[in-house]
């Protein structure tokens, strides 16, 4: 379970960052690729991806950043973050990313590559095997 | 978060796509900030309204927004004047996107006023909830007028506009506005003589006061000095309200007991410091936007003599039609005196190399946002500079 924060349902591959994100500068718009230099997923790709971090940093015109992602198609299908600040909120609901906040699995305990449904009008995340790490 | 019957309506799309958007962030931010419901607003300004900053993909989003504000709302200034843009040196393709961008907001039924002072545009008073954007507008309501607003985002401001409320939090409530430093400075008489001082004063506060709310204890500044004050402040810190001991509204109201309060002194010579000599090549004045007051101050300072050094003074679209004659004055001496955008967010003064400011949000900004740098001076400074 978690919090709901930008209604909608997507599935996908879960990606984890351990660290916040910019979208403004950190990802490219056109691709879907980190390219936030020193970034430890720099050069992987957020699209299609359930995309699991902290929280957002940086410019608030990350929002923008995220509804062009979804307009390319390269948005990532839905993101989980430990804590819901405005920049990442807003640029989920504007680009119709479904978005939850406050997981009862902390991140750090979370397997990347499992496939995750996120539901943020429920808070519901579902996933196929196993979620934590053992 | 308590929602009343016709929120909960929106919010399940019973009104729209846009409307329920609008509502999820209002919500969503309810849900950040902890507040547990919505409160009417009366007033809203929104920013993101300079292409310079939004881009592309902000206009796009703009575009796809169907619905109607519910509420009074400006914009804060936008990347050029609406007219004249060309003398200016502004690109066609610049031109053309800050354009649409305003006829995405008029459809909205946004009010196509582009400045950092609503408040002399929209009239707000004491307790007034309102969701304003811009920092220095947002902190001189909150300070100067005591109405209640939080620092917004572009898309909270518009979402709080378009449904009319806003979440209950941070500095809607009462007991978030009461002081938690007490400011003093040594050494006054230094203020006493300049009252240009006030800018330069909230710039070294701003640092200091981070996101708290301060209390000055021992000035005396007028209206127009309290909006330099807090606009410096806002810029250099996160500061949203601040108090001046029997001066401001709520002090007056309230008498807070700025004596049990943790305590700074800012040293009048860290002030007088940021006043350095070198040579400019332009003068720009209105950060935030002139009153009626200051560009009357400006044209008789200027007593008829013509600028020798480029003078752009920046005002809302408002207060340059109720001083058209000032105005006039001031324009038929040489100086640009500039509707709808400011130096922060114009690419209009990128081209000089040193410009002289009499405001500590523009000592703060001009050199990132204009790759300028920027000497700060008194009124009288920067206007003894334009005439020579």
């Amino acid at each position: 379970m978690a919090r709901g924060i930008a209604s909608g349902r997507a599935s996908g591959p879960l990606l984890i960052s351990h660290i916040p994100i910019s979208f403004l500068s950190g990802v490219d718009p056109l691709t879907g690729e980190i390219v936030e230099s020193g970034h430890p997923l720099r050069g992987r790709i957020v699209a299609g991806c359930v995309f699991a971090f902290p929280h957002g940093k940086g410019s608030t015109v990350g929002s923008y950043v995220m509804y062009a992602l979804k307009m390319n198609g390269r948005a990532p299908a839905a993101i989980i973050n430990t804590e819901a600040e405005p920049i990442v909120a807003v640029g989920a609901i504007i680009a119709g990313i479904p978005m939850v906040d406050r997981p009862d699995i902390p991140l750090a305990r979370m397997r990347e590559g499992v496939n995750v449904t996120v539901d943020g009008s429920t808070g519901e995340i579902e996933y196929e095997g196993l979620l934590e790490e053992n | 978060m308590r929602l009343d019957p016709e929120d909960q309506a929106i919010l399940q799309g019973e009104e729209g796509e846009t409307r329920q958007r609008m509502m999820e962030i209002l919500i969503a931010l309810g849900k950040v900030f902890g507040a547990e419901e919505l409160i009417p607003i009366s007033s809203a300004q929104v920013s993101g309204a300079s292409y310079k900053t939004i881009g592309e993909w902000g206009l796009r989003w703009l575009q796809s927004i169907n619905a109607r504000v519910a509420v009074p709302t400006i914009l804060n200034p936008i990347g050029m004047p609406r007219e004249g843009w060309e003398e200016h040196g502004i690109h066609r393709e610049f031109a053309e996107k800050q354009l649409a961008i305003l006829e995405a907001y008029r459809r909205m039924g946004v009010k196509l006023e582009c400045t950092c002072t609503p408040y002399y545009i929209h009239s707000i008073g004491y307790g007034d909830h309102i969701a304003w954007a811009e920092s220095s507008a947002v902190i001189y309501a909150n300070s100067v007028i005591g109405a209640r607003t939080n620092r917004e985002g572009g898309p909270s401001a518009l979402a709080a506009a378009i449904i009319g409320k806003t979440p209950f939090y941070g500095l809607h409530m009462i007991e978030k506005r009461t002081p938690v430093l007490t400011i003093e400075i040594d050494g006054n008489k230094a203020i006493d003589r300049n009252e240009d001082i006030f800018g330069a004063l909230g710039y070294i506060a701003g640092r200091k006061a981070g996101n708290s709310v301060p209390i000055f204890t021992g000035i005396k500044p007028n209206r127009d000095q309290l909006k330099s004050m807090g606009a410096a402040m806002a810029a250099t810190g996160a500061v949203g309200l601040f108090h001046v001991d029997g001066i401001t509204p709520e002090s007056r109201i309230f008498k807070y007991r700025v004596d049990a309060l943790e305590r700074i002194t800012i040293e009048a010579k860290e002030v007088e410091e940021l006043f350095r000599s070198m040579d400019v090549d332009a003068v720009a004045i209105g950060c935030p936007h002139c009153s009626e007051d200051e560009l009357l101050h400006i044209e008789r300072l200027m007593g008829g003599k013509s600028v020798k050094k480029p003078l752009y003074i920046f005002a809302s679209r408002h207060v340059i039609d109720k001083s058209r004659r000032v105005v006039e004055r001031i324009r038929k001496a040489g100086g640009f005196v500039i509707a709808d955008t400011c130096m922060v967010v114009s690419p209009m003064l990128e081209r000089y190399r040193t410009i002289m400011v009499n405001s500590g949000k523009a000592l703060a900004y001009v050199p990132d946002m204009c790759g300028s740098m920027a000497r700060l001076g008194s009124l009288e400074d920067c206007i003894r500079e334009a005439i020579g």
